[in-house]
């Protein structure tokens, strides 16, 4: 019963964090956001305290219920492991717990985090792994029906679906997401929640707690008969029988299925009465395994380019934007500073996900690496939407509404004079003037002392930094390609109005 | 799909209906093909309206535009690079000739510059007897106004129709503006005393007309009227044969109140009607967009002739007036083919009650703030890429089913209204995206001005499209 409430609520927060990364209307967020607020990494970067202590005094209440139920790297590694268990049977055996090789990835761990270091730290963070999977190989297929789905309702003359933009947001993101798939989904097919009780910080942090928990899994010796079945079934391995009926909680996942498969009823969940013998824990060097998770950047990650618009007759042929090079990235409003952001973000690409403007994607600078950064050649940021603060758990991107948006500078324009139109071509323009939406690019006479007010005098445009925003709407709809002539710089700190 | 209107149900279907299309052609009784719920009549061979003209010629009073031929994709030539499929161009002249159209009208320009020999290459399989061909003296480009230019126009025409005369030759488009070779702005009447005047093409034309290569020698007419009345002053020295209008229910007494410069075609069919100068008629859809209506403007149509495309009554409408020759259809799909044959076959010419109601429906139509766009794409290409007809088309398409709505004043609106409006907004946002890739949409729309003077209607593309990009801005802010 125990087990079967698990898997449910386990399937809930599974499915329901999973869509919260294949959606890209905005709706999902609305019910589910707060799945992803719930996880412990991101609330702790966060600040949300009170996240923070609910998801500790359950683990000491309940033990490591949090591993089971709500983190979804967990739950997709007890679906590989149960996939393995189809092929192999009493493939688990107790072994002992590494506890050296926790605390030493666990103290390195927050060591890089500290230092800035969270491109390289992020790698093995639970929540942000399965992000990065669900949104570089699980939203491209969902979005691909989805497209599917619009066409046939295109045929129908109905607007219930449209068309979403699929693209490669970066080569580098996807290589993670496939080595961390394989890395872990291999582990958890042939040894269950190994990942989880040696390299996970979370799990670590949590195993600690979980040894106090009030309720917890008891074998009673009198009901046992050895038969072993509950060790053979523990996919966390913490399941001694021979050295003396004991269930390591450090380990202890709190997923029941020991309870669920002793037909003897010799195993139940109940409050913790009497001081218990700790398993011994001697350090054992024998059966070491290194994981060497290596994910440098190798070989230079092929954008692959944007699909061409499909060109009819009598059509000029539009040439894809290029990326300008930025001094300094761009990075939402809401994110602060650049600091702010590089130490608060865990790269799980919810914000690139659910940008309906083509505006997030993972960043290619090694010091950044994954953590999502603005660029302008698809779309622009678009003064009604405030998404990736909405959806951001982690408080990198924090809140703001949509008044707050036009008030808060994240960048700003620049010119490059020589490559606008009118100063280039001759041709009159103004586009960028046009549809800045705060009024911060100004047209001025090319030509000192031309007449302004008249029709045929060229202008080009300056910026009134000021004003300037960096929403990025001139350089997107600047019609010089593949470079536009004014272009978006980052601010290093955010200058909130 | 309440009520699927006939152009859509061609989008829709349009794959099948080529085929099916494939197979009619062959045959005349095509009965089972089924649109708009009813059960289309018969297509009749024998029965076409013909009108005579000045040498008492008859003439058919459906004339085929070959200006949207179908490519091989099966879309219209005049959009799309694509290769033309010849062989459905045969099929659907074959199928023209055998139901009684016996006018095919072309120009140099249309379908970038392939229309001609497509014709010819159909039309010469038939007697010359059989057939009558009507093309234009297209001198546009201020390189051609020369007098060997436009005269090398008129004998490459002849060349490509495979022919030794043509039955109908207009000078085309009088009453534009144009840029000469420095790029300057020529007034209208400028254009035409350059274009036809200045250079003899004009009369030499006329020594062509005497010597049998013509037989009838007209002008085609869009935009200022100074130069449509200047041309009227020289019929008794020229002799017109024949003239070109825009002629259509809304355009007869509502053409100003939809485009500023263009004029009702009351006054030009009355001008031409009072020297005894056939017509020739023009867009008498407006470009399609005649063949959807709102919808009660399509109830009211609906109840009187269920079984007829509202299209056909456009159709009538530009057919009644004794004094027109013959009304043009750029025919691209064989239903349009097979349904103008039935409304010409033969014409039934409005009653007054039936003049009366459709007068009733373009005063209403008129006063919809419609881009007067008719999907020409003479302003194509633009420089900057973006799509300006299918810009306007998605517009005018959304204002006519009611997609237009108030989006500045969302805080006051009521909750049914506020539904009303989320509708509305996600049917043009959506469609938008659907009709116009996003790189070809109205924001990217710079206002160089480079197709304002290519525009028979002479709208003023940027200022639309800056209009249409401000519309959909506050949509996309007001969700």
């Amino acid at each position: 019963m125990l087990r079967k409430i698990r898997i449910a609520l386990a399937l809930i927060f599974f499915i329901g964090i999973t869509l919260l990364f294949l959606d890209f209307t905005g709706v999902v967020h609305i019910y589910l956001g707060w799945m992803a607020k719930m996880q412990l990494l991101p609330a702790i970067l966060a600040g949300n305290v009170i996240v923070v202590v609910f998801l500790l005094l359950v683990t000491l209440l309940f033990g490591r219920t949090y591993c089971s139920i709500i983190c979804p790297l967990g739950v997709m590694q007890d679906g590989f492991s149960w996939l393995g268990g189809r092929f192999m049977k009493k493939r688990f055996h107790y072994r002992r717990p590494h506890q050296w090789l926790r605390i030493v990835v666990l103290v390195l761990f927050i060591a890089l985090m500290v230092l800035g270091l969270n491109a390289i730290a992020i790698l093995i963070a639970p929540y942000s792994a399965y992000g990065r999977i669900a949104s570089s190989l699980l939203q491209p297929i969902y979005l691909w029906i989805n497209n599917l789905l619009a066409s046939w309702a295109e045929h129908a003359g109905s607007y219930s679906f449209y068309t979403a933009d699929t693209w490669m947001k970066s080569g580098i993101t996807l290589l993670v997401a496939v080595v961390t798939l394989v890395v872990v989904g291999l582990l958890a097919f042939f040894s269950g929640r190994t990942w989880c009780n040696n390299i996970c910080p979370v799990g670590t942090v949590l195993g600690f707690l979980s040894k106090f928990s009030l309720f917890r899994p008891v074998i009673d010796t009198t009901k046992c008969v050895e038969c072993k079945k509950c060790e053979h079934k523990c996919k966390s391995q913490c399941i001694d029988i021979t050295g003396g009926h004991s269930i390591d909680m450090t380990r202890c996942v709190a997923c029941f299925d020991c309870i669920d498969n002793c037909k003897k009823g010799a195993i139940s969940y109940q409050m913790r009465t009497k001081k218990e013998t700790p398993s011994t824990g001697k350090p054992v060097d024998e059966d070491r395994r290194k994981f060497l998770v290596t994910t440098a950047a190798i070989g230079t990650a092929t954008a692959i380019q944007a699909q061409e618009a499909k060109v009819d007759g009598g059509l000029a042929v539009i040439q894809d934007k290029q990326i300008p090079v930025r001094t300094t990235p761009l990075k939402p409003a809401g994110s602060i500073s650049l600091k702010h952001f590089t130490n608060h973000c865990t790269a799980c690409q919810l914000c690139v996900s659910e940008c309906p403007n083509g505006v997030l994607r993972p960043s290619k600078d090694l010091t950044t690496l994954m953590q999502p950064e603005m660029s302008f050649e698809r779309g622009y940021c678009r003064p009604e939407c405030v998404r990736c603060s909405e959806v951001c758990p982690t408080g990198a991107i924090k809140p703001i509404d949509v008044a707050e948006k036009s008030a808060i500078h994240f960048g700003l324009a620049v010119v490059v004079t020589k490559n606008c139109l009118p100063v280039a071509e001759g041709v009159k323009c103004g586009n960028c003037a046009t549809h800045c939406p705060t009024g911060a690019i100004l047209m001025v006479p090319i030509h000192a002392g031309d007449d302004p007010d008249l029709p045929m005098t060229l202008k080009r445009p300056t910026v009134n930094t000021d004003k300037c925003i960096g929403c990025g709407a001139c350089e997107n709809l600047c019609p010089v390609r593949p470079f536009s002539a004014i272009h978006v710089e980052g601010r290093q700190v955010h200058i909130h109005d | 799909m309440k009520d699927i209107s006939r152009r859509q149900f061609l989008k829709v279907f349009g794959a099948g209906t080529l085929a099916t299309a494939a197979v009619a052609a062959g045959c005349d009784h095509p009965k089972n093909v089924k649109t708009e719920g009813g059960q289309l009549g018969e297509v009749p061979t024998d029965k076409m309206t013909y009108r005579t003209d000045q040498h008492g010629e008859k003439v058919s009073l459906l004339g085929y535009g070959m200006m949207r031929l179908p490519t091989i994709e099966g879309k219209s030539g005049r959009e799309q690079d694509m290769e033309l499929d010849q062989d459905q161009i045969n099929k659907l002249v074959d199928y023209a000739i055998a139901h009684g159209v016996n006018l095919f009208d072309t120009a140099p320009p249309y379908c970038k510059g392939r229309s001609e020999q497509a014709t010819g290459i159909a039309l010469s399989r038939y007697p010359r007897s059989s057939w009558r061909v009507s093309t234009k003296m297209s001198n546009f480009s201020p390189t051609t106004w020369s007098f060997e230019k436009s005269k090398a126009i008129f004998e490459n025409s002849l060349k490509y129709l495979q022919t030794d005369y043509v039955d109908f030759l207009m000078i085309h488009s009088v009453g534009g503006t144009s840029r000469d070779a420095n790029g300057n702005t020529l007034s209208s009447m400028e254009t035409f005393e350059r274009r036809f005047i200045d250079n003899g093409i004009l009369e030499w034309l006329m020594e062509q007309r005497d010597k049998g290569r013509i037989r009838n020698l007209g002008f085609s007419y869009h935009g200022d009227i100074a130069v449509f009345d200047r041309c009227m002053a020289m019929h008794d020295k020229v002799h017109w044969n024949h003239v070109l209008i825009q002629h259509s229910f809304v355009d007869y007494r509502h053409a100003k109140q939809m485009n500023e410069s263009n004029t009702n075609s009351e006054y030009l069919y009355g001008e031409a009607d009072k020297r005894g100068i056939p017509c020739f008629v023009m867009e008498p859809l407006l470009g399609g967009r005649l063949a959807e209506l709102n919808e009660h403007a399509t109830q009211q149509l609906k109840e009187r002739e269920p079984d007829a495309s509202i299209a056909s009554w456009a159709f009538r409408f530009a057919g009644t007036m004794p004094r027109i020759l013959t009304v043009l259809s750029g025919m691209t799909y064989m239903e349009h083919l097979q349904d103008n044959i039935r409304t010409f076959s033969p014409l039934k010419p409005l009653n007054e009650e039936e003049f009366a109601l459709l007068e009733n429906i373009a005063s209403v139509y008129a006063d919809y703030p419609m881009v007067p766009c008719t999907s020409c794409q003479y302003c194509m290409p633009c420089p900057y890429g973006i799509d300006i007809p299918s810009v306007f088309q998605h517009y005018n398409r959304c204002l006519n089913e009611g997609h237009i709505v108030e989006a500045d004043d969302i805080d006051e609106k009521t909750s049914s209204e506020m539904r009303a409006y989320r509708k509305a907004r996600k049917a043009f946002l959506v469609g938008y995206d659907r009709s116009v890739p996003k790189l070809r949409q109205a924001d990217h729309c710079i206002g160089c001005n480079h197709c304002v003077s290519h525009c028979p209607q002479t709208i003023n593309i940027p200022e639309e499209m800056r209009r249409i990009d401000q519309y959909v801005e506050t949509l996309k802010r007001n969700s």
